[in-house]
């Protein structure tokens, strides 16, 4: 806070307005690959990033490892070119407790982290002995601080503690590829044995090869689909910078019935002990739990405090910096569970794919809500049963088009990457296109 | 200092790698100058071998860099695996600078964004348009490598990375279309856009009732750009040797020797090509850089490594060891990679094509090794021998054990591509580049609804 405090009044003496936000982090992870303890690495990071408001207009600069003597002079050579400053610094807040901090960290040993590791291994190899598995166990801790000229002021320590799996099956020319992973701020959330459970399963599914044709079918989005596939557009689409400029699909449908009723989803930065929780975002403003579609109708977007100024409406706490200056961007995205079982889903089907993963997901015209890619990891349903995994094959299809009308949302609900808690999903008419036909 | 430091230290082999950079970034989004910075970023890592296995510790400030190594020493102790010895490279003691005509991170920032104000207000001006995005980054790096044999090495690099995107709507429908430019630092690379500028906007708005491809298997060519992505995720990736080398399925799919396409195709990787966004003199372990045939007549006859893959495959380092920046290990990645000319005209390749799809430009490609996808930026219909009309982008897919030997047709028109970067175990964007004449592959998936 020292360090900061000592910036902001350089920055003062030139500028109206000013903030300095100083995040660290320190974590070790321990690396196994193919089966075996490769390497064990700890990183630390620090950086501290200076915003000024300057003859109206905003400059930025941010350093890491030192220089923050030039960190004035270089935020106001950017200010003359900055847009203007037309928003506050928030000023002094009480924030509420969000609980992300867990003093255990500090007692997790490495040894215990290595032999976390090993029985994970040991559990996958159990069921299938030729995988090769590469496993991340990581424990870390970061903390934030930020000052502003307005009175603004604050700072919150975080743990975090990371579990990741990815195994590797050859075949002949056949590749398989199974993988998940489990995140908290509580190492005592995160064990082996639903992580094992789940990737057992993907292998069990994947035993088998199915063929399928080319033609539209059903799709069962598992937990881990709907991040791969449906994730990406959604999250960009609710930018508040993206619905600023107007490139959103959504920019008009506040308050309209756009997605299926049994559709809910949330923004919530508050939730106890989740990766992506804290109290106040990077830029001072309280943390909160936003509604963003409710029973398919759509009601907010995501803003910081710049583009809340620009669109006429206040911050919604969701100010991130990846380094740079802020940007509207998630905390943690939840998807309401519904009423109907993965199992009856699939029962329902007479002919369908179930999607854990794709690649080149990312590759189409996401701001239209495209998704598209190649099937990594995916299993064939015939007359209400897994029949077993499919390759070579692509699917497409558009977000808004699938999820105005959707067959079915899961009961069983699971956070898939620490940011993201969602059912399965059960959608018509996605376009299937393979080999040969 | 660094010679100092490593005295003592019980470890078979210590390496310290610490980084000085300087960025600038320019961020249009529409109409708005939405980020002009400047960043300092300085660091290091040290990363030590003990008994076959690795510890690494990155950090932000140089004091306390004895503990530092120790740390890295300990944590190496925690494994335990087969102990072996790196492959033997040379100590060197050398400074590497690059030669700039031209060098952006030395351009007036005033000028960086005068230059592409003019680019968006092309774009924006354009009917239909309703948003640009332009992203503009330089960076200026030195990196100083020291390691327990002797090297010390002190490179200095630079980057330049870009893209300009014209977002165009009509009612609820939104397209998009784009270039990407990248250079070593020359700033030459961003200079005179301004008629692809507007080219990027009309196409973005030609996209709005432009038809979807339907998806299915088409004869389709690929522009230099596009099959440059293409050499890069289909088999470049397979040819990095951490993906083979502890996998002796894999190693008996990827053996030297084994046929992988017809005669006509040789793709190369080479860190030591002059000027490409891709080349560098020593990887990022100290090794000197060589240029490596992944694939000669067909014939798979090398793959890319580090002193480790190298070590336990029996083969050379290759000089591929590359980390993005202090905070990670090297790890294989490509450099330049490229598809070799061939001699077919773009004419004879489309001629005898009675439907098929033609693909241009890049937008993203990714792969699971064996499978891979990679969509194109621009894509048009070929009907009965010749271009018809403009379609939505497309995805297109394979799978590298048959899709090489699809390739039947190479041109002799070779271009190389310095947009983009390349992501691997969390590092990217890496630059690299890739290139190709245009190339046809006959019976490739492409995606469509």
């Amino acid at each position: 806070m020292k360090d900061l405090r000592k910036v902001l009044h350089s920055a003062q003496k030139v500028a109206e307005q000013a903030e300095v936000f100083s995040a660290s982090a320190r974590a070790t992870t321990i690396q196994f690959e193919a089966n075996e303890l490769k390497q064990v690495q700890t990183k630390e990071s620090s950086s501290i990033a200076l915003r000024i408001f300057r003859e109206g207009k905003v400059g930025f600069a941010v350093a890491t490892g030192g220089g923050w003597e030039a960190l004035v002079d270089m935020a106001v050579e950017t200010s003359q070119f900055g847009g203007p400053a037309n928003f506050e610094f928030p000023s002094s807040q009480n924030y509420s407790k969000v609980r992300i901090y867990d003093p255990k960290i500090k007692e997790v040993p490495m040894e215990k982290m290595v032999v976390m590791g090993k029985e994970l291994i040991a559990r996958i190899k159990g069921h299938t002995l030729e995988i090769l598995c590469d496993v991340q166990v990581t424990k870390g801790t970061s903390s934030v601080s930020l000052v502003n000229s307005q009175g603004g002021e604050g700072g919150y320590e975080k743990s975090f503690f990371g579990l990741g799996l990815e195994g590797i099956l050859v075949r002949d020319t056949d590749i398989l590829w199974v993988e998940d992973s489990a995140s908290s701020c509580r190492p005592d959330l995160i064990g082996i044995d639903d992580l094992a459970n789940r990737v057992i399963w993907q292998l069990e599914m994947a035993k088998k090869k199915a063929a399928v044709c080319s033609k539209l079918l059903p799709v069962i989005f598992t937990p881990h689909g709907v991040a791969s596939v449906l994730l990406s557009p959604l999250v960009l689409a609710f930018n508040g910078k993206t619905v600023l400029e107007g490139a959103s699909p959504l920019k008009d449908k506040l308050g309209k019935q756009v997605f299926d009723k049994r559709l809910s989803l949330w923004d919530d930065a508050t939730v106890a002990y989740g990766v992506g929780s804290y109290p106040f975002d990077d830029e001072g403003v309280p943390s909160l739990r936003l509604p963003l579609v409710a029973n398919g109708v759509v009601t907010n977007f995501l803003y910081d405090l710049q583009t809340a100024a620009l669109a006429g409406t206040h911050s919604t706490g969701n100010g991130r910096r990846g380094g740079g200056s802020p940007s509207p961007a998630i905390s943690s995205l939840i998807v309401e569970k519904g009423g109907i079982s993965f199992q009856a889903m699939v029962e329902d089907m007479k002919e369908g794919l179930i999607v854990e993963e794709v690649i080149g997901a990312e590759q189409g015209n996401l701001l239209g809500g495209d998704f598209g890619g190649n099937v990594l990891l995916g299993y064939k349903v015939e007359n209400g049963e897994i029949v077993g995994r499919v390759k070579d094959t692509m699917i497409a299809g558009n977000v808004y088009q699938v999820s105005r009308e959707l067959l079915g949302v899961g009961q069983e609900t699971r956070w898939v990457g620490g940011i993201l808690q969602t059912p399965p999903l059960y959608c018509s008419g996605v376009s299937v296109t393979t080999r040969g036909s | 200092m660094i010679t100092d430091v490593l005295k003592g230290q019980r470890a078979d082999y210590i390496e310290i790698r610490c980084e000085e950079s300087q960025a600038t970034s320019i961020v249009y989004r529409g109409e708005r100058l939405e980020e002009i910075s400047r960043a300092l970023n300085s660091g290091g890592n040290v990363r030590a071998l003990v008994q076959g296995s690795w510890g690494f510790v990155s950090f932000n400030r140089l004091d306390g860099l004895r503990e530092k190594v120790a740390l890295a020493v300990e944590e190496a102790k925690l494994a335990s695996r087969e102990p072996f010895v790196l492959f033997p490279t040379k100590p060197v003691v050398d400074t590497v600078t690059p030669q700039l005509k031209r060098d952006a991170t030395a351009v007036p920032l005033a000028t960086k964004k005068e230059l592409l104000e003019g680019y968006n207000d092309i774009m924006l001006s354009s009917p239909k348009i309703q948003s640009t995005r332009i992203n503009y980054r330089d960076v200026k790096r030195r990196i100083t490598f020291a390691n327990s044999e002797g090297s010390y090495i002190e490179q200095h690099k630079t980057d330049l990375a870009g893209r300009l995107t014209a977002i165009a709507r009509e009612d609820n429908e939104v397209q998009q279309a784009g270039i990407s430019l990248g250079s070593n630092g020359e700033f030459s690379a961003v200079e005179g856009l301004h008629e692809k500028a507007g080219e990027v906007a009309r196409r973005a708005a030609a996209l709005l009732s432009a038809p979807q491809v339907k998806g299915r298997e088409y004869t389709v060519i690929l522009d230099p750009i596009l099959a440059g992505v293409f050499a890069h995720e289909a088999f470049g990736h397979l040819s990095e040797s951490d993906h083979v080398y502890q996998n002796e399925n894999l190693r008996q799919i990827m053996v030297l020797g084994k046929r992988f396409g017809g005669k006509h195709l040789n793709i190369i990787d080479d860190p030591t090509m002059v000027d490409l966004r891709g080349s560098y003199a020593y990887d990022d372990e100290g090794t000197p850089t060589n240029k490596t045939y992944l694939v000669r007549e067909g014939i798979l006859e090398g793959r890319l490594h580090s002193r480790e893959t190298a070590a336990k495959m029996g083969e050379r380092a290759t000089g591929n060891a590359r980390a993005i920046n202090y905070l990670f290990p090297p790890i294989v990645r490509m450099s330049n990679t490229w598809i070799e000319a061939g001699a077919v005209s773009f004419e004879d390749m489309i001629g005898d094509i009675e439907e098929g799809v033609y693909v241009k430009d890049w937008y993203g490609g990714t792969t699971s090794l064996e499978m891979f996808t990679f969509s194109a930026g621009e894509a048009y219909m070929i009907r009965r021998g010749k271009l018809a009309e403009l379609l939505r982008p497309v995805v297109l897919t394979g799978n590298v054990f048959n899709t090489l030997h699809n390739i039947d047709a190479i041109g002799d028109d070779l271009d190389m591509n310095q947009g983009g970067g390349c992501g691997k175990g969390g590092q990217y964007p890496l630059p690299v580049s890739d290139g190709s004449p245009h190339i046809r592959i006959r019976h490739c998936v492409v995606g469509g609804r």
